[in-house]
């Protein structure tokens, strides 16, 4: 099963765009500052129904689909998620259930413990959410994301509050999603992730598909030279690749020199 | 939801109403009543009125939760919406034009009054647009209500009118009897069962709009129970005892920290507590012995309201310093 997203015209800051995730797969989305890659996931979640084009589902326009069946297949974490009222982590994990209204309580309870163990939220399940840090507010939020325990997982950015350990353990987690059937559609900043963890990866400038498929093609080093403008050399081995950005130049060493 | 927390008010309130039709401008011992006319009293002048203080305040109580709710702001009121000057434009009109003297024709005016701006609300926030345009909208059609209203009054055709639309607008619930309770307790308690469908999207708007539409939230259905709920409530309030302010936002916040915080377990405690503060404020209105009548329901809440908001500001602020 895909979800694919097919644009004829402009939506938001993208233009003729044509994109498709599969199901088993973690599909990262790159792209330079302002190229349209958040306005891709919300499309794809079926949050924003474009003009002149549309999200299809299994071969199904999204938008056909009832509210409540849509969110119980595809789970959806913003990049800036914000909760209004000070609630515990337990009560904001189980607002992820509320797509399932008519489960039985048994069925609810266990998919919340389920995200919660899977985050690592033990400890503070009943602790307000204005008193965690950054980190483990991110690691709540999407453990209300993994209670709806959707078909697709969407998330904007997801590693960007979580320490190395909880990035990890989040990446295996989405890995374990993909390898049961599950289809993961990551928006990433920080290629080198993309390169190593996604099996594909889809590349935007500008509102448009630059550049599509395994890590290793949609991410050379030309096309990142080339889309984010900025000299860069891919280090170490497939799978645990680093990134290296420019030749090192007095200006660049000084830099660094600088930093340590 | 926190059961216990809503069987506390119950009993509160239970307390509370028998206390409340012994107390007013003459005490009745109810194992020996020094008055004749004590019955009549109780059963027509201090039961429709502790009843109504108990819809008013509880339709209030709920509306302000769930437009907090909504707004997803503590500082939400329901008078954010324009329906309660809507109303109160409606019931002003009715002086204006002499109909206020007929029977049943002030809150007829104010209840069409109401939904009026219900109507101008939906019609100009539309298909699209997000809370905050929704929130402007209703921010313009308070203004447009009240300048109208100021209009009416500048205009008023006697004195009488004037200071009879002045005093109303005070809001209170003096004088009021059974015929004010048949049209304001069906319609208050129909919003707020229209409020309580929406409890599980307000839940979902905890987390943002985008959110809570990813999770299922049709958010113009739940604009409209938004309208609906809040108008019918408000809008029958108003429409039976003028413009009463603050309940809506004092309440949900007394309430809140003693629930889970989910918009949708604050909507029946607030309800009861709004009721108990409505009707403990009106008892404390009849008792206070003031020269030329009682003071003012309205005037009363918004006293008490205010160093409340003062307070409530000023914690907001040292939370952000």
């Amino acid at each position: 099963m895909t979800l694919a997203l097919n644009l004829a015209g402009v939506a938001g800051r993208l233009d003729r765009v044509s994109l498709q995730c599969r199901r088993g797969m973690v599909t990262a989305i790159c792209g330079p500052n302002g190229a349209g890659k958040s306005t891709a996931l919300v499309c794809l979640a079926g949050l924003m129904l474009p003009d002149n084009g549309e999200t299809l589902l299994g071969g199904l326009p999204l938008h056909r689909q009832t509210l409540s069946r849509r969110a119980r297949w595809i789970g959806y974490l913003p990049q800036s998620p914000e909760v209004a009222w000070d609630v515990s982590v337990e009560v904001l994990i189980s607002l992820g259930r509320l797509p399932w209204k008519d489960a039985p309580s048994i069925e609810t309870r266990e998919a919340i413990e389920d995200a919660i163990a899977a985050m690592d939220l033990q400890e503070l399940r009943h602790r307000p959410v204005s008193r965690l840090s950054g980190g483990e507010r991110a690691r709540a939020l999407m453990a209300r994301v993994l209670a709806t325990q959707p078909g697709w997982l969407l998330a904007d950015e997801p590693f960007a509050a979580l320490d190395l350990a909880h990035a990890a353990s989040l990446m295996r987690h989405f890995r374990q999603q993909a390898n049961v059937g599950r289809g993961v559609v990551l928006v990433l900043h920080d290629l080198a992730t993309a390169m190593n963890h996604a099996d594909q990866v889809v590349v935007l400038e500008k509102g448009r598909v630059v550049a599509e498929g395994p890590p290793e093609i949609a991410l050379s080093r030309e096309v990142v030279t080339r889309v984010w403008n900025c000299p860069a050399r891919w280090l170490g081995e497939p799978g645990e690749r680093a990134l290296s950005l420019g030749a090192p130049s007095p200006a660049a060493s000084g830099l660094r020199g600088r930093l340590s | 939801m926190s059961i216990r927390l809503i069987l506390a008010l119950l009993a509160a309130l239970l307390l509370a109403v028998p206390l409340s039709l012994l107390a007013g401008r003459v005490w009745i011992d109810p194992l020996a009543p020094q008055f004749q006319t004590a019955s009549v009293i109780l059963v027509e002048l201090r039961l429709p009125r502790a009843v109504l203080a108990l819809v008013l305040g509880g339709g209030l109580g709920t509306a302000g939760a769930a437009m907090q709710g909504y707004l997803r702001n503590p500082l939400a009121d329901p008078g954010l919406f324009g329906i309660a000057p809507g109303a109160a434009l409606g019931a002003v009109l009715s002086f204006w034009t002499g109909y206020a003297a007929a029977p049943y024709m002030l809150p007829l005016f104010a209840l069409a009054g109401a939904g009026g701006a219900m109507a101008l609300l939906a019609l100009i926030a539309g298909r699209g647009g997000g809370v905050a345009l929704f929130t402007l909208a209703g921010l313009m059609v308070s203004s447009l209500a009240g300048a109208l209203m100021s209009l009416a009054i500048s205009l008023s055709p006697s004195p009488f009118a004037m200071s009879e639309i002045v005093t109303w607008m005070m809001g209170s619930l003096a004088d009021r009897s059974w015929h004010e309770v048949w049209i304001a307790a069906p319609l208050t308690v129909l919003g707020a069962m229209v409020l309580g469908i929406a409890g599980r999207d307000l839940d979902a708007m905890t987390l943002g709009e985008v959110a809570a539409h990813s999770l299922g939230v049709d958010l113009m259905r739940l604009r409209a129970l938004m309208i609906a709920g809040v108008g019918l409530t408000v809008g029958a309030g108003v429409a039976v005892a003028g413009i009463i302010g603050f309940v809506g936002l004092m309440v949900p916040h007394l309430v809140r920290p003693l629930t889970d915080r989910r918009p949708s377990s604050l909507l029946l405690p607030s309800g009861l507590a709004g009721a108990l503060l409505m009707l403990l404020a009106d008892c404390l209105c009849r008792i206070l012995p003031l020269a030329g009548g009682e003071l003012r329901l309205g005037i009363a809440l918004s006293l008490l309201g205010t160093p409340f908001f003062l307070r409530l500001l000023l914690r907001m602020r040292k939370e952000l310093a």
